[in-house]
Parts: C-alpha cells; structure tokens; sequence
C-alpha cells in the first residue's frame, strides 16, 4: 500500500514537470526513480525510456513499465492514473478558459519564456541520459549519426532506433 | 471564414471518438505523434480546422503534460465535453501503456540476458540521438533572440551541471523569462 501511494506523489509530482515534453521531467524522473527510491537502476531507466520512444502513443508510457517493476498491475494503473490526471485536469479547465485569454497581453510573454524554459529542460535531460547511454565510442557514434539522419531526412524514428539496438547486438557478438 | 465552422464541433459518438483515438495511440510508432493527429483529426475525419489544430497544439505545448493527451482532452473535450476528453485520452493511452507494460514483464524475465542488454543500451544511445532532434526543432520554433539562447543554457546547466531541481530552475528561470519578455509600453518604445 505504502508502495502504490509512493508511485502515486511520484509521478503525479513529475507530471506538472512535463513543461514541452516528457523529457523535461527525465532529470527529476531519474534522481526519484533511480536514486531515492531505487525502484530501478539507472540503465533499467534508460532502457525503460528508449522502449517509451518506440512504442506507439504517448511518448511517457514507459512510468507504466516502472508502477508494473513497483507493484504490479496495480502499480501500472496508479502510476498511469497519478501521471495524466493533474495535467489532465488542468489543461481541460485552461482549455476551456484559453479562448477568454486570448487579448491578455501576458500570454505571448509567457509562451515565449516557457518555451526556451523549456528546451532549456530537455537539454538537461538529454545531458543526464547521455552520462548514462554514451558509454563508449560506439555508442556515441550511434547517437550522433541518428542525430544526422533525423535531422537531414524525414525516416520515421522507429527504424534508426531499431537499428541501434541492432548494432549494439552485433558489436556484442563481434567484441 | 472558419469561424462559423469551427464553433460548432461535428457530433461525433463515444464509440466513434474512442476508436480514431485508439486507432492513432496504437499506429504513432517512433514519437511523430502530432503528425499523426493532424493526420487523424483535420485530414481523415474534419473535426477540427488546420487554424484550431494549431491553436489546440500551442495550447498543449505551453501547459504541463505530453502533447499527445494534452491534443486528446482538448479535442475530445470540444466534441463530446468532459468525459469526451477521457474517453479519447484512454484510447490514445491504452495501446502503448499495455505495450509498455508487457515490456516490463518481458526486460524482468531476460535482464541476465547480455544480448537483450546490448539492444537495449543501442537503442538507449539511439534515443539521445531523437532527443536532442526533437530539441533542435522545438528550439528552431520558440528560440528567437540571444536572450532566449540564455534562458536555454542557463536553465540546463543548472539542472545538468549543478543538479539543482527542475522546479526550481522552471520557477526561477520562468520568471526572469517572463520578465524579460513582459508586455512594454509602446509608447517608451
């Protein structure tokens, strides 16, 4: 029980982190995960995370995959449910306010500065993954080159990453 | 012109609402999720005009949450109203979360296994590849003058480099960035 209400003020907090992207919160993500409750390692949650971008949906439905490591199922759901209801519930009520916002002279200064806040938020959790992914030369390599092929080509992400799996599975074999 | 359109939402039933959601959670491989929504709502079944999409999306980006559930409350609220807004979040939700939970079983049963490691930590540097795109993209949208550049580089070498906590940094670094773009007198120039 104790577990299911951890999960619960954990992802629920990291939700209202989520400002652009699921990878704003990675940091706060990997210290409360990983270091405070050790509910996984660190490269479980790398793992955990690179699967999150393959499945299809959402690109956060890897905190499903640690409620379920926590406490099961029930785990899953409370993770799930803490992690989308208060963001959900806010931006279903702004939602519904913004069309009255619309002439407020505050809301382009703070999309703006919210904006750079946060791919500010996204470098640094690119920063923290990448201690943990780029461990060696190779891997490094990989990144850099689904960088390049990301950025100069329109191919959907799923294959550059299946791929990297693949040369990390043949670079095993050949070392 | 898409004003008297847009302001009345086509009806649409919950079954209909939950499968076209359900249908882009389980087909969205590899994160392009907003390309398959527009796809989804504004091309194949007109329920929202390109100029609200757009105005939901900038919606979804400056609020809390992922774009993806945030797009799914904001539409299914404006066709079928509060439970509207669940139901379509639950069908966008339900094909990666059960994915995603079949992986923890699965990851739990081979993680002795040194080959399943390999792919795994592949795919992980991979990942940081896509991240830092997706940085550089949404950086090329919001990024407009040096000070911007500022805010960015400050913001992560705080929590990168100094460890200090995310809503710290969001907190105080929202605010100097709010300042610094704060509405001006047109007048003082």
């Amino acid at each position: 029980m104790k577990q299911l209400g951890d999960i619960a003020g954990v992802f629920a907090y990291l939700s209202l982190l989520t400002v652009g992207g699921g990878m704003a919160a990675f940091p706060e993500l990997k210290t409360l995960t990983v270091d405070v409750h050790h509910w996984v390692t660190f490269p479980e949650l790398l793992h955990f995370y690179s699967l999150g971008q393959l499945a299809p949906g959402p690109n956060m439905m890897m905190v499903a995959s640690i409620g379920t490591v926590v406490a099961g199922l029930p785990g899953a759901a409370v993770a799930l449910i803490a992690f989308f209801l208060p963001t959900g519930l806010l931006t279903l009520f702004i939602g519904r306010m913004w069309t009255h916002l619309h002439t407020w002279r505050w809301r382009a200064p703070i999309q703006t500065a919210l904006g750079s806040v946060s791919v500010g938020l996204v470098l640094a959790g690119a920063i923290i993954m990448g201690r943990g992914a780029i461990v060696d030369a190779l891997h490094a390599v990989i990144a850099i080159v689904v960088f390049l092929l990301l950025l100069k080509t329109k191919v959907n992400p799923a294959y550059p990453i299946v791929a990297s799996g693949l040369v990390g599975v043949l670079a095993y074999w050949i070392g | 012109m898409s004003d008297p359109a847009s302001a009345t939402p086509p009806s649409v039933s919950m079954a209909r609402l939950f499968w076209v959601f359900f249908v882009m959670g389980a087909t969205s491989l590899g994160g392009g999720v907003v390309g398959y929504l527009r796809t989804g709502l504004v091309v194949r079944n007109r329920w929202v005009d390109d100029v609200t999409f757009v105005e939901l999306l900038s919606i979804s980006q400056t609020l809390p949450g992922l774009n993806a559930t945030n797009m799914s409350i904001l539409v299914g609220d404006r066709l079928r109203g509060a439970w509207g807004a669940l139901v379509a979040t639950l069908g966008m939700c339900l094909p990666g979360a059960s994915l995603m939970i079949a992986a923890a079983y699965a990851v739990g049963i081979g993680s002795d296994d040194p080959v399943s490691k390999a792919f795994l930590h592949g795919i992980a540097a991979g990942a940081v590849g896509l991240i830092v795109v997706v940085m550089v993209q949404l950086g090329a949208k919001v990024l407009k003058g040096l000070a911007d550049y500022v805010f960015v580089a400050a913001t992560a070498a705080a929590v990168a480099g100094f460890g200090v906590q995310v809503p710290y940094a969001l907190i105080v670094a929202g605010i100097v960035a709010i300042w610094w773009h704060r509405p001006r007198d047109r007048i003082r120039k």
